[in-house]
């Protein structure tokens, strides 16, 4: 290997340091962070010297934070599951009925997804606000349906398409109802594509700040992403570092966790939903 | 058991005329091979038996029912797919039973027959294992035991045999030929573009071209008495050999058409004097192409093993009674 | 964007309709209609609703008694006893045209960084070494985090005092003194473009990746073949056959980033220089209690990005048609 060669691979490899440190750190360093206390806090250190847990138990013993982390868990979840069943349904008339109109049906559902969520924001909060579940979570698994559905309807709709037009023959040749196709013949087929998705759309439904917001205002009914927005210090000048950093991590670990074991699956899902759609 | 017929057929997708009005009559307990090149609308023709396309307009009629708007469960039909469409996810078991067990049969009566079907096809062993599982030639077999256990009035076979190689196609068929003689009440209806599967399983064949029925007859009427040169180029192996020009006029025919297997090496009375371009040597046939100055090399089928070299003088002679002689229009002329 | 399907079952333009289609098409309505009617509920209605707010006078306490006043919100004018016009309204704000210019400047800068370091990234993964698998999950740290964290994450890192950014920089030599960030109005833009591009570059990345690997490897041999330099090969064969991947993520992004609100508020809750078109509404919807004049900020939001949309679904037929799909 001559001097050239040698060269190109190393700055490749250097390149690819940058691209890996540059992700990591920031979340390297709010780990390291959180298990730093008091005044450790004012030293800035780029390596652990001493763990403290001290930030997580402020976080985890004092105030609403774990109530906050149950409202994130509650809220994402049941959002999902009911974004999944109105969306396999809707994606197998989408994908494998033919009729009039269904371009357009699909472009709106795009469509949909697009809108920016301030644009709703004010109907929805007389909406929610009528229906009586202002500050519960069900004003949040309500409005979040707005972005997981056209989400996973899309998202479904591709990978319906994908299943072969021959197995649907030979389960009608047998008598199979569209309802059957989907329970028996199709959904035992689908759950990877199921799963993927599924966690597409809790990562974005965890994600969510404006709604929450909005639509929650004590604290015990917050979800995460506001909650740690709002942590305040004793004075109106003492910002909380410590403790927002061990509170970031422990709402990130476990999404990272997720997204590190389905990683292939996230990419394929995140591609079919982006190239192919 | 079931007489089928079709009146005046006609199938579009939209602008484009696929089938462009077929009449046949599919006699009960018979086993017709729709056959023809791609494109003929041979496919088409059986996915609408099957009821899985709309027929957009004519009659067709199941033991005198008329079953246009029928589903395809409700037409006593099953269909054997060419690449097979097993469940996945299910057993081999499970596959042969999901007809039954949406019908809601009694486990006992599913059992009876699944066993059944599996016996007959030899594939008991697999009753529990997964379509990945199987190779090529078993998958096939599940599929028609799949189909048997629908106990159906007809049975739809498209181009089960094209996914397989070639020495596992003769052993298929085979299977296929034998199951028709167990079954002998089942109309059964087989899509194909190989005319050895044809000749070899029909009870008659129905040739097609571009939406239309070129002949409909028994293998042999079809091989001694082609309608058309169509028919009679595309039945049997090798292709019919087709001479026009001044050997065809003397023969008073526009064209002559006459099989490799009635050409004989021989310098008699009306032989045709040529070359030989090129001889293939099978073991127990020789197959000669010969260049007599008309076109297209003339091929001559010879028994055994011969020894041709290329450019060797040779006169080559028709069989006189089976010369078949076609008008501008490629439709046979009588003797 | 194919929405033709290779392989469902047609509907026949036949007057007899079979049991079977019949079938199909009800089951079809019967699947569609929840799913329709809870976009309707929840989609639908609100954006007609916030659409009628800009057009009243509404407050937050008297959501119900609100009166119409047609486009009053968008535009009005008052003559003055000095003769002079004054023109009121959501368009003549010039903090509405300070979001407005915030947010195209910052759709633009962000995707066109991120559309740039997305394609170094993509072809980083693209290539076969060992330990593509890390810096695979690497990458998707940022994007799993959430956006709210993220901003609190990088607030700390580019803490003025106690920042490890300004330290870092100040180590190096690079700066004399430590930047506030996130609070002095010439760096807080650039602040929410350095945490949106660590967020957002992974999901470029992937979207460019994925156009990457459709790419024949056989091109790529034939042009080594012909002893091409890389550099050309990147502009001459590669650019021109990820194209239509990259137009999608970068119209994709681009209509994302004008929706932006949680990065900002969470990084720089207020400074002039980075308030956004949502972040202004939201102001007004809800702290500022000007309901009627933060409906009509998010409608006039609405607007640009359904044109734009419009454009992206209309580019991405054409797109599409032009590829003979």
């Amino acid at each position: 290997m001559n001097a050239w060669a040698i060269t190109k691979r190393a700055s490749f490899y250097l390149l690819v340091l940058v691209i890996v440190v540059f992700a990591v750190f920031p979340f390297y360093y709010a780990i390291l962070t959180s298990f730093k206390s008091g005044s450790d806090l004012f030293r800035i250190t780029y390596w652990p010297e001493s763990i403290s847990l001290q930030n997580y138990i402020n976080v985890l013993g004092v105030g609403s934070f774990p109530r906050n982390f149950l409202n994130s868990v509650f809220v994402a979840s049941i959002t999902v599951l009911l974004a999944l069943f109105l969306a396999v349904t809707a994606s197998f008339a989408l994908a494998r009925v033919r009729f009039r109109g269904r371009g357009l049906l699909l472009m709106t559902i795009l469509g949909v997804s697009m809108f920016p969520q301030i644009a709703v924001l004010a109907g929805l909060f007389e909406l929610i606000r009528f229906i009586g579940i202002y500050n519960t979570p069900w004003a949040l698994i309500f409005s979040y349906t707005i972005f997981t559905l056209p989400f996973t309807v899309w998202v479904l709709t591709t990978f319906m398409r994908d299943l072969p037009i021959e197995i649907e023959e030979a389960a009608i040749v047998d008598g199979a109802n569209p309802w059957i196709i989907i329970t028996r013949v199709f959904l035992p087929l689908m759950w990877p594509a199921l799963v993927t998705t599924g966690l597409l759309a809790f990562i974005g439904a965890w994600n969510e700040f404006l709604f929450a917001l909005t639509f929650t205002i004590s604290n015990d009914t917050r979800t995460v992403p506001v909650a740690i927005a709002l942590l305040s210090g004793g004075t109106q000048h003492e910002i909380p570092w410590g403790s927002i950093m061990a509170a970031s991590v422990i709402v990130t670990v476990p999404l990272v966790v997720l997204v590190l074991i389905f990683q292939r699956k996230i990419v394929s899902g995140l591609t079919a939903g982006g190239v192919k759609g | 058991m079931a007489h089928i017929q079709l009146k005046n057929i006609r199938k579009s997708f939209g602008m484009v005329d696929v089938i462009k009005g077929v009449d046949l009559e599919v006699h009960s307990g018979e086993f017709m091979v729709f056959v023809g090149p791609s494109g003929c609308g041979k496919s088409t023709l059986l996915r609408l038996l099957a009821g899985l396309e709309d027929i957009t307009s004519g009659e067709m009629t199941f033991d005198g029912q008329l079953v246009n708007a029928l589903a395809p469960s409700k037409r006593g039909i099953a269909m054997v797919f060419q690449s097979y469409a097993l469940y996945p996810h299910m057993t081999v078991y499970e596959n042969m039973a999901f007809g039954m067990q949406l019908a809601k049969s009694s486990k006992e009566a599913i059992r009876e027959r699944v066993e059944r079907a599996a016996e007959m096809l030899q594939i008991t062993p697999y009753l529990n294992r997964l379509p990945k599982q199987l190779s090529g030639g078993q998958r096939q077999r599940v599929a028609i035991g799949r189909a048997i256990v629908r106990d159906p009035k007809v049975f739809l076979f498209d181009e089960p045999l094209s996914n397989l190689d070639a020495a596992l196609r003769v052993a298929t068929r085979l299977e296929i030929a034998k199951l028709h003689h167990q079954m002998t009440g089942s109309t059964m209806i087989y899509v194909t573009h190989d005319q050895v599967e044809a000749m070899t399983l029909a009870d008659r064949i129905c040739v097609l071209r571009d939406g239309l029925i070129e002949q409909v007859g028994t293998p042999l009427e079809l091989y001694d008495n082609p309608q058309s040169m169509f028919v009679a180029g595309f039945i049997g192996s090798p292709k019919m050999n087709f001479l026009n020009g001044q050997i065809a006029e003397g023969f008073g025919a526009n064209t002559i058409g006459i099989r490799s297997e009635h050409i004989e090496v021989s310098d008699r009375e009306g032989s045709w004097k040529g070359k030989v371009v090129h001889s293939e040597n099978l073991g127990s046939d020789t197959y000669v192409y010969v260049d007599i100055g008309a076109g297209e090399p003339v091929i001559v089928r010879q028994e055994g093993k011969s020894m041709h070299q290329p450019d060797e003088p040779i006169s080559i002679a028709p069989i006189p009674d089976k010369i078949h002689r076609f008008d501008k229009a490629g439709k046979p002329l009588r003797h | 964007m194919a929405v033709e399907t290779a392989g469902s079952i047609s509907l026949p333009r036949t007057k007899t309709r079979s049991e079977l289609m019949t079938q199909r098409l009800a089951a079809a309505r019967w699947f569609l209609l929840p799913m329709l009617v809870a976009l309707a509920i929840v989609a639908g209605w609100p954006l007609l609703r916030s659409i009628w707010f800009s057009f009243t006078d509404a407050k937050l306490n008297t959501l119900y008694s609100a009166e119409w006043i047609g486009f009053g919100n968008y535009l009005r004018w008052q003559t003055l006893s000095s003769g002079a016009i004054r023109w009121r309204g959501v368009l003549a704000d010039p903090d509405w045209w300070n979001a407005v210019w915030n947010t195209l400047r910052f759709a633009f800068i962000s995707v066109s960084l991120e559309a740039v370091l997305g394609m170094i990234v993509a072809l980083v993964l693209n290539a076969e070494f060992r330990g593509r698998g890390i810096v695979r999950a690497a990458i998707l740290i940022p994007w799993a985090i959430p956006t709210i964290v993220s901003a609190k994450m990088w607030s700390w890192m580019l803490n003025d005092q106690l920042g490890i950014i300004n330290d870092l920089l100040m180590k190096l030599g690079l700066i004399s003194q430590k930047i506030a960030w996130t609070a002095s109005t010439d760096t807080a833009m650039t602040a929410v473009l350095i945490v949106d591009v660590w967020k957002t570059t992974p999901f470029m990345a992937l979207l460019i990746l994925a156009g990457l690997q459709m790419i024949p490897k056989d091109v790529y041999e034939a042009a080594r073949v012909d002893g091409v330099h890389p550099v050309k090969v990147f502009f001459r064969v590669t650019l021109p056959l990820v194209r239509p991947a990259l137009m999608v993520a970068i119209i994709f992004r681009l209509l994302d980033a004008m929706r932006i609100f949680a990065l900002i508020y969470g990084l720089t809750p207020n400074p002039k220089a980075t308030k956004t078109m949502s972040v202004l509404s939201q102001e007004n919807l809800f702290q500022f209690d000007n309901f009627a004049e933060g409906s009509t900020q998010s409608t006039l939001l609405f607007v640009i990005i359904a044109v734009l949309t419009a454009l992206y679904i209309w580019l991405g037929r054409v797109n599409f048609d032009a590829e003979g799909k």
